[in-house]
């Protein structure tokens, strides 16, 4: 073939390539790299190689790694190899050693030098080769050595070299932008170089630059606004079109800086209104190239600020994409939908059933993408049905890293908008137990918060059914096998706290669970010391209740244990327990008060409640207090501690007791208490000693409640992801929210507003009713459901009244537009299916037809070429044919495919200027004849035992 | 950076061509690729070409037996890797002349030549095929 002058290869490549291509299994590929492998090492240290035949060797080591095997004995040739004269030569050696190395490498300081040579060359191919390796070998470290060179060559004449600079700054400056952020200048007087690739390669960085640090760059605006309208009125060259559109991927790149640009400005997104409006247009809609310039329009559009009009023809395409028969542009559609509905919420109610559609689809890609826009759109009305959808999905999926993402939604969404507690215990439930180790421990902590707080309402009974449902549904949990650990630890917190509050359940059915969680999951410590802990407190209300304990034989075989353990933690927790169950009910009460763990810590800071002894102390002769700042030298603090007792020694034990007064307050802080705040009670080694007689009177009883001062800031925003919010928060996001304990229902009773949505509609088309159920419930509540003022309902009503209002049909305008939009629908362009119309060509013998096709050659490039390239056994072709094929059936031309189908329909002047040139450049026919002698001499036919290679070099 | 990697990958699933923009160890490279080509190749022609993988999105297209992938961050615009991909086998097609599986084993080196002239770090930056090709052909007349 005509590009094989140049490329010496030899027969034992031809070879070795032949049988990797044949090789039927991985296995047999792995045994023939590894003799290869052998062969290599033999003889590739041989001296005098010829350069050619080393090069030969260096392409087999790259055919090694790629196969996945280590070819490292030869790294040390490839960089020989890029000292060579021969341009062919040394690139295919920078090539290897891009492939090979990584920047880090022993070897890369070898290079170093070649490069700085190369980069000075006269040969601007050379110092291009160079250049590509700039871009993959230079670190941190090496950036000083090439730096000054690089920086020349911004100024170099041609342009190729010019560009390939730019993108190596580009790539220091990925490095390490302190080591040329005073050259970042560079990349602005590059935008304006008379080469529109050398321009169009540093939009690469500019956006970089621009993503980081919009306001520097707010004066580009201007420019980059002039240079897009120019590429959209075909100024560049026609080198750079693609399918009739110009220079598109210059377009998308300026499009997607625009929106960087023009995000949250208004006077800079006026100036890009004409010109993005004039691109929505412009651009043609039944190409592949022109559908990715309009959705990259899309976004820009909805992160500028908003225009009214562009927003219109936003929607009109998106509208276009979800009706479109093609998966990918579904999927565009679906994804510019979740970006537009952040600015008009509204346009998501249109196309509610191709979104319904869209979720249902088998195609994995879709339904994820789908429920990235559920997400996006998920209000208190619709929560329940999208998050249980979310669920579903979650439980049916096997990739960890999706069940992962898919999970921390779940929580997100429920946190936000759970429409009742009840529900949304359910939920967390559903997501601990089939993805509970993926997801992140706080989300346990606020699930045990909630339902210690209950619903913040004066309602107590509420609450204590909440916490038994809770109990109920955990003990019938616990018989499930290996449940996540975070799931486990939030179940015997519950246990402990409110197992034996309601009555329902003994003592000794509780204590006997949680010794069977600790024995099942012996392996995991944190549980373990969470199921010792709630033993504790339940033997502790025991006490308090002045019930008889009687601990189980395998509690307290579970004890010895624990008391044995090597952890001191659960050691310790195992002492504590024998300690509270030796203490008199009284005492136990107060430690370890019922129902207490969202009482209000109080930590005297200043220690009041010593004054008088501190007073007491000061007049027997102590010496008074000094901060630490005014303290010389550090002094002995190993026994601050026992200062109380110890009040007589002189030297500084004082300051250390008043100075820190964290350890020694928070060790006084009975368990129950600590357990409402964000620390877990797990890690609390430090218990009741001697001294929590003193803070009595802080600590709050579980009668006393009421008087309390509750923590209402903390409770202000139960689900909301900021778990502490202050008492100011206004966010009505959150369904409920609670103020000194009275709860407002918000954003959530929708029943006049529905009305309001469905009865402009005329009920006549029948969709099919599992749909518009669906449909109803996941848009039902739209934004002007947001916009109405509070009523008080519970959002849970809304919701179930939402269910039943759903058999109202769809409006019959919408259906009908879909079913027409999908008969006009456009053939699709990225359909890759099999070859529809050469199909009959293919099955014949290739054989004949390449011969027939000498004597036509002339004729086709003669008249269009339209023959020649149907048949011809090409990739192309076959890509084409189900676009061609089905929109022209005439028109088998190879290059109507490879270019717009507008193309395709227009004979002559346009198309054949075109054919002529390719025509001539390679005669496609003979090409394939010489290929197949090829094959032929390797021995490779019809017949053989790898059809699959065959057809490939035929079609 | 928007490309990830470049991978040409047979039906049969073996690699053809694979060019990384981000350093991948030889284990994690051969993981990896077994991972998306199992995936990719699992899917039919009405599905999306588009397909979620860890943190790359890999937008495929196939020509003939041969998949052409590639892997992207998140925020890519996938329609446009499309087109790219498209772009790499007509510029290969116009070099080669009915490029086929073949030519791309057997000139492995220009097919990285072509793929470095057209992305760098990971960007498009070159889309013109006269200016990604003028190299290669003049280096074939120089040896």
């Amino acid at each position: 073939m005509g590009s094989q002058g140049g490329f010496y290869q030899s027969k034992e490549f031809l070879d070795l390539v032949k049988s990797i291509g044949e090789a039927r299994s991985k296995a047999e590929e792995d045994r023939i790299v590894l003799n290869e492998i052998e062969t290599l090492k033999r003889r590739i240290s041989e001296p005098d190689i010829p350069k050619r035949k080393m090069k030969e060797y260096i392409i087999r080591l790259v055919y090694i790694e790629m196969l996945g095997h280590d070819a490292s004995f030869g790294y040390i040739h490839a960089v020989k190899m890029t000292h060579d004269d021969s341009l062919l030569v040394k690139r295919t050696g920078y090539l290897a050693v891009t492939l090979f190395l990584n920047e880090d490498h022993d070897l890369i300081i070898l290079i170093v030098n070649t490069i700085q040579k190369d980069l000075k060359s006269d040969n601007y191919l050379v110092v291009c080769a160079a250049l590509n390796a700039v871009c993959k070998l230079i670190n941190e470290e090496t950036i000083p050595a090439v730096l000054p060179q690089v920086m020349e060559l911004l100024a170099h004449p041609k342009e190729a070299v010019r560009k390939k600079a730019i993108m190596a700054l580009h790539r220091f400056y990925q490095k390490s932008p302190s080591s040329v952020s005073h050259l970042v200048s560079n990349f602005r007087k590059r935008l304006c170089d008379n080469d529109p690739g050398v321009m169009g390669a540093t939009l690469c960085p500019l956006f970089e630059l621009i993503a980081r640090d919009v306001n520097s760059y707010k004066d580009l605006v201007i420019s980059f606004v002039s240079i897009l309208k120019q590429v959209a009125e075909r100024r560049l060259s026609k080198a750079y079109d693609c399918h009739q559109m110009p220079a598109p991927f210059i377009q998308i790149k300026l499009l997607k800086i625009l929106a960087l640009l023009g995000s949250g400005d208004k006077q800079a997104s006026e100036n890009m209104y004409t010109v993005v409006g004039d691109i929505f247009r412009k651009c043609d809609s039944s190409s592949n190239i022109g559908n990715a310039v309009l959705y990259e329009c899309i976004c820009c559009v909805s992160s500028i600020y908003p225009n009214p009009k562009l927003l219109e023809s936003a929607a009109d395409v998106i509208s276009r994409f979800l009706k479109s028969d093609s998966h990918n542009l579904k999927y565009m559609g679906i994804d510019a939908l979740g970006r537009l509905i952040k600015i008009s919420p509204e346009i998501a109610e249109q196309h509610q059933l191709a979104v319904i559609d869209c979720l249902e689809d088998p195609d994995d890609t879709l339904k994820r993408k789908t429920f990235e826009l559920l997400y996006k759109m998920t209000k208190s009305t619709n929560v329940e049905v999208i998050v249980d959808r979310m669920i579903d999905y979650m439980i049916s999926i096997s990739d960890n890293h999706y069940k992962t993402e898919i999970a921390s939604r779940c929580v997100e969404l429920a946190e936000q908008f759970a429409p009742s507690n009840q529900w949304f215990i359910q939920t967390m439930n559903r997501v601990f137990e089939h993805a509970g180790d993926l997801v992140n421990i706080k989300v346990a902590h606020s699930l045990m918060r909630l339902i210690a707080e209950g619903f913040g309402e004066d309602d107590d009974n509420a609450d204590s059914k909440l916490r038994s449902s809770a109990v109920e549904s955990y003990l019938r949990i616990l018989g499930e096998p290996k449940l996540p650990s975070v799931f486990l630890q939030v179940i015997c917190w519950v246990l402990g706290e409110y197992g034996t509050a309601d009555g329902m359940f003994s003592a000794s059915d509780i204590t006997g669970k949680l010794c069977d969680v600790a024995e099942a999951y012996s392996n995991d410590e944190t549980v373990k010391a969470y199921a010792t802990t709630a033993l504790m407190k339940i033997y502790a209300f025991e006490i308090a209740a002045r019930r008889k304990v009687d601990m189980l034989p395998e509690c307290q075989s579970l004890m010895e244990e624990l008391l044995a353990s090597h952890s001191t933690d659960l050691q310790q927790r195992a002492y504590e327990l024998q300690a509270v169950i030796g203490l008199d009910a009284h005492a136990v009460d107060c430690i370890m008060p019922s129902d207490a763990s969202c009482e209000d810590i109080e930590v005297d800071r200043d220690l009041s409640f010593l004054n008088d002894y501190i007073q007491e102390a000061i007049e027997k002769g102590a010496q008074p207090y000094i901060p630490e700042s005014e303290r010389s030298g550090m002094l002995n603090i190993s026994n601050f501690r026992n200062q109380d007792h110890h009040e007589a020694s002189s030297h500084g034990l004082r300051f250390e007791a008043y100075e820190l007064p964290k350890p020694a307050v928070q060790s006084r802080i009975p368990q129950a208490l600590i357990a409402s705040t964000e620390i877990v009670p797990v890690p609390e080694p430090m218990y009741p000693r001697e001294s929590y007689q003193t803070t009595m009177p802080s600590i709050p009883s579980d009668a006393g409640s009421a008087e309390l001062k509750l923590r209402l800031e903390g409770v202000q925003k139960k689900w909301g992801r900021p778990t502490y919010t202050p008492a100011t928060s206004t966010s009505n996001s959150t369904s409920q929210k609670t103020v000194n304990g009275t709860s407002q229902g918000d954003g959530a009773s929708t029943v006049s507003s529905m009305r309001e949505t469905y009865d402009s509609r005329k009920p006549q088309v029948e969709v099919s009713h599992e749909k518009q159920k669906l449909a109803a419930s996941l848009f039902g509540g739209s934004s002007k459901t947001e916009k109405r003022p509070a009523t008080g309902h519970k959002a849970a009503k809304a919701s179930s009244h939402m269910v039943e209002k759903s058999h109202v049909p769809k409006s019959s305008m919408e259906v009908a537009s879909d079913k027409a939009a999908s008969a006009q629908q456009p053939p699709d362009l990225l359909d890759l299916g099999e070859p529809t119309a050469t199909s009959t060509a293919l099955q014949l013998d290739p054989f004949k037809q390449l011969e027939g096709l000498l004597d036509t050659t002339e004729v086709a490039s003669a008249v269009n070429g339209a023959p020649a390239a149907s048949i011809s056994p090409d990739i192309m072709a076959l890509y084409v044919d189900t676009a061609a094929g089905i929109h022209n059936k005439n028109d088998a031309d190879l290059l109507s495919g490879l270019s717009n189908p507008s193309v395709t329909n227009m004979p002559g002047t346009t198309a054949m200027p075109q054919v002529t040139q390719s025509s001539s450049k390679r005669p496609n026919p003979k090409d394939s004849l010489e290929k197949d002698a090829l094959v032929r001499q390797m021995g490779v036919n019809p017949s053989s035992q790898n059809p699959n290679l065959f057809k490939d070099l035929l079609g | 950076m928007g490309i990830r990697f470049i991978l040409m990958v047979n039906k049969q699933g073996q690699t053809r061509l694979a060019q990384y923009y981000e350093w991948l160890t030889l284990e994690e490279r051969r993981a990896l690729e077994g991972e998306i080509v199992r995936k990719c190749l699992a899917r039919n022609e009405q599905q999306c070409s588009f397909v979620e993988h860890r943190n790359y999105k890999i937008v495929y297209r196939r020509y003939a037996s041969l998949f052409f992938l590639v892997g992207v961050d998140n925020d890519e615009n996938e329609l446009a890797i499309l087109e790219f991909i498209h772009l790499l086998v007509e510029t290969m097609d116009r070099h080669f002349g009915n490029v086929c599986e073949l030519d791309i084993m057997f000139h492995l080196e220009k097919a990285h030549f072509m793929l470095e002239e057209m992305v760098m770090n990971g960007s498009i930056v070159e889309t013109s095929k006269a200016n990604i090709l003028s190299p290669i052909q003049l280096m074939d007349k120089a040896s």
